[in-house]
């Protein structure tokens, strides 16, 4: 398939925005817990919740440069029974709405408690708006690696670990930029952030490796003699019909050298997996504030990388149509 | 249920385009258009067809033969390109099948020409819709056309009848019956998209030859009745016809 740099964006920073969210909340979850000392609800919280508001506004802008047609971009709602697109464009302004809500109440400072539960658990606003966008942030991971999951004749796509990946890849990267930000603000929860990062880091380092290698040994049952239907074993296409190009020949094709393609995986390997990690590791010994914010930096531009390498990796069958030009 | 379809010969298309070049002069004027191209006359032309036809060499030199292979959308009764639509601008008619788009509604994001295997559809660079072939639906129902042009551009345009329009659910069409009995075959039927669209697969040449052609009833010598023959003296010439 050919990358599209707007949707490089969107998948990217839609991902960092739910994994900081999730990471604040999960921040709150264990300071409410006591396994961490709380935070000051109006520096912390409603600012990183609106960072995280920017990153989602940021992937929705970069999806507008899509759409042929961004104006009607609202009918996009009504499918939702049948188009996981659908799915996404309904998710991703509820998540967002809801991570606002989030914000406002921080920065308002309405967390008094409403009830508590058993004698142990104060639930305030912020705990029921924050788990409602948790789950929002969850199924907006399953709608945006579904619109490529559910393709089942892109094979390289066609797997459970394409969701896998989206998830902890945008789980990394939001508790990346979490860790990069309590540095970046001197907070105390940068060893936590960056633990948190790091096992994410590693996780989705194994399921990508492992989307990787099922990629690499994948047979595709399509060929010249099943796109005609004539059952010879020597076929050549002679002309593809037309001399120029047309939208079947630049949409679902990248047009690169397979030695650049090879080059971005390597990248992409190096650069959203060992180099932040490394990077996390060094600032906990050196105790450097500098070095998360480094991390997350080379985190996102191996993430880019990454998702032009999964677009660039998906053999679309139509191809074996649009082979020869004379 | 009416599912309307093309049957296309490969036995006797001849690669001439002819099928393209109406298809494309129809539709861009019509309730389909327009077909836009960019830079047609310049350096790396492009632009919006519904039908093309591509020619593939089968075999090893000397013995190839060339297949012209006329490719558009193939209206599967199962569209994989119509749920993902997120706005219902793709859609698939109940009463005849057709797979069209509302080009009012088509918000251009290209996700239907992903989920086609088949390649059938086109984006409109120009318009920022996508598009695609009709079955010149514009055509087929037009009350205004005599009853016999009111058959797809291509159909009509193709100098060899390579292309049957019909039913393919009347089992008593022409469509149906060519599919019956010269083994017409769907495109890779594997990814479960059901197309409509048939292709008749190249066969031998049958000739057709009626008993009355066998015997030369207006020959008054009636010669077929007379017993030959001295074997040795005979030539060709006294047995040929």
């Amino acid at each position: 398939m050919h990358p599209a740099f707007s949707v490089i964006f969107l998948t990217t920073l839609i991902g960092i925005g739910q994994g900081l969210f999730l990471a604040l909340f999960t921040g709150q979850v264990y300071s409410l817990a006591q396994l961490l000392p709380a935070q000051e609800s109006q520096n912390f919280y409603a600012l990183g919740g609106f960072v995280a508001l920017v990153f989602l506004a940021g992937g929705l802008l970069a999806s507008f440069f899509h759409l042929g047609h961004p104006e009607r971009a609202w009918r996009a709602v009504t499918q939702w029974r049948t188009s996981w697109l659908s799915r996404e464009v309904i998710v991703l302004p509820v998540f967002m709405g809801l991570v606002f809500l989030y914000v406002l109440i921080h920065f308002f400072g309405w967390t008094q408690p409403l009830f508590t539960v058993s004698d142990a658990l104060p639930v305030d606003l912020s705990l029921i708006v924050g788990f409602l966008a948790s789950i929002a942030a969850f199924v907006l991971f399953l709608s945006t690696a579904m619109i490529y999951a559910s393709l089942k004749f892109l094979k390289e796509w066609y797997t459970p670990l394409t969701v896998v990946n989206f998830t902890f890849l945008g789980l990394a990267s939001g508790f990346m930029f979490a860790a990069a930000f309590s540095a970046y603000e001197g907070i105390d929860l940068v060893a936590f952030f960056g633990t948190w990062a790091v096992i994410f880091t590693l996780i989705s380092a194994i399921t990508r490796f492992a989307s990787l290698i099922r990629n690499r040994n994948l047979r595709h049952n399509f060929n010249l003699s099943s796109a005609i239907g004539v059952r010879h074993q020597t076929i050549r296409q002679q002309t593809q019909g037309f001399m120029g190009g047309s939208f079947n020949t630049r949409e679902f094709f990248h047009h690169k050298s397979p030695f650049f393609v090879n080059s971005m995986r390597r990248i992409f390997l190096v650069l959203v997996f060992l180099v932040p990690v490394a990077l996390i590791v060094a600032s906990y010994f050196m105790q450097s504030a500098f070095l998360p914010m480094v991390a997350f930096a080379v985190q996102y531009i191996g993430l880019m990388a990454e998702r032009w390498y999964f677009f660039a990796e998906a053999k679309h069958p139509q191809n074996q149509y649009y082979q020869a030009i004379s | 249920m009416t599912q309307l379809a093309l049957v296309i010969d490969l036995n006797v298309c001849v690669g001439c385009h002819a099928c393209v070049t109406s298809c494309k002069q129809w539709n861009t004027s019509g309730w389909a258009g327009p077909l836009p191209d960019q830079r047609p006359y310049d350096e790396d032309p492009s632009g919006v067809f519904f039908n093309r036809v591509q020619t593939y060499e089968v075999g090893c030199y000397p013995n190839t033969e060339t297949v012209h292979f006329p490719k558009s959308c193939l209206h599967c009764e199962d569209p994989p390109c119509v749920p993902v639509c997120p706005t219902g601008a793709s859609y698939k008619r109940e009463e005849d099948g057709i797979v069209l788009v509302d080009y009012d509604k088509c918000i251009g994001c290209k996700y239907c020409s992903w989920a086609c295997p088949y390649g059938a559809r086109e984006f409109d660079e120009l318009g920022k819709v996508m598009k695609k072939c009709t079955l010149c639906v514009d055509r087929i129902y037009d009350k205004n056309l005599p009853e016999e042009e009111r058959k797809p551009a291509c159909v009509m345009a193709c100098p060899t009848s390579a292309r049957i329009f019909g039913d393919v659910h009347d089992a008593d069409s022409e469509a149906s019956r060519a599919i019956r009995e010269q083994g017409g075959y769907q495109l890779q039927p594997e990814w479960g998209a059901r197309p409509s669209n048939h292709y008749l697969p190249r066969r031998k040449q049958q000739i057709h030859i009626s008993d009355d052609e066998l015997v030369r009833a207006d020959n008054p010598l009636r010669k077929e009745d007379e017993e030959p023959f001295d074997q040795q003296s005979e030539t060709l010439d006294d047995v040929a016809w």
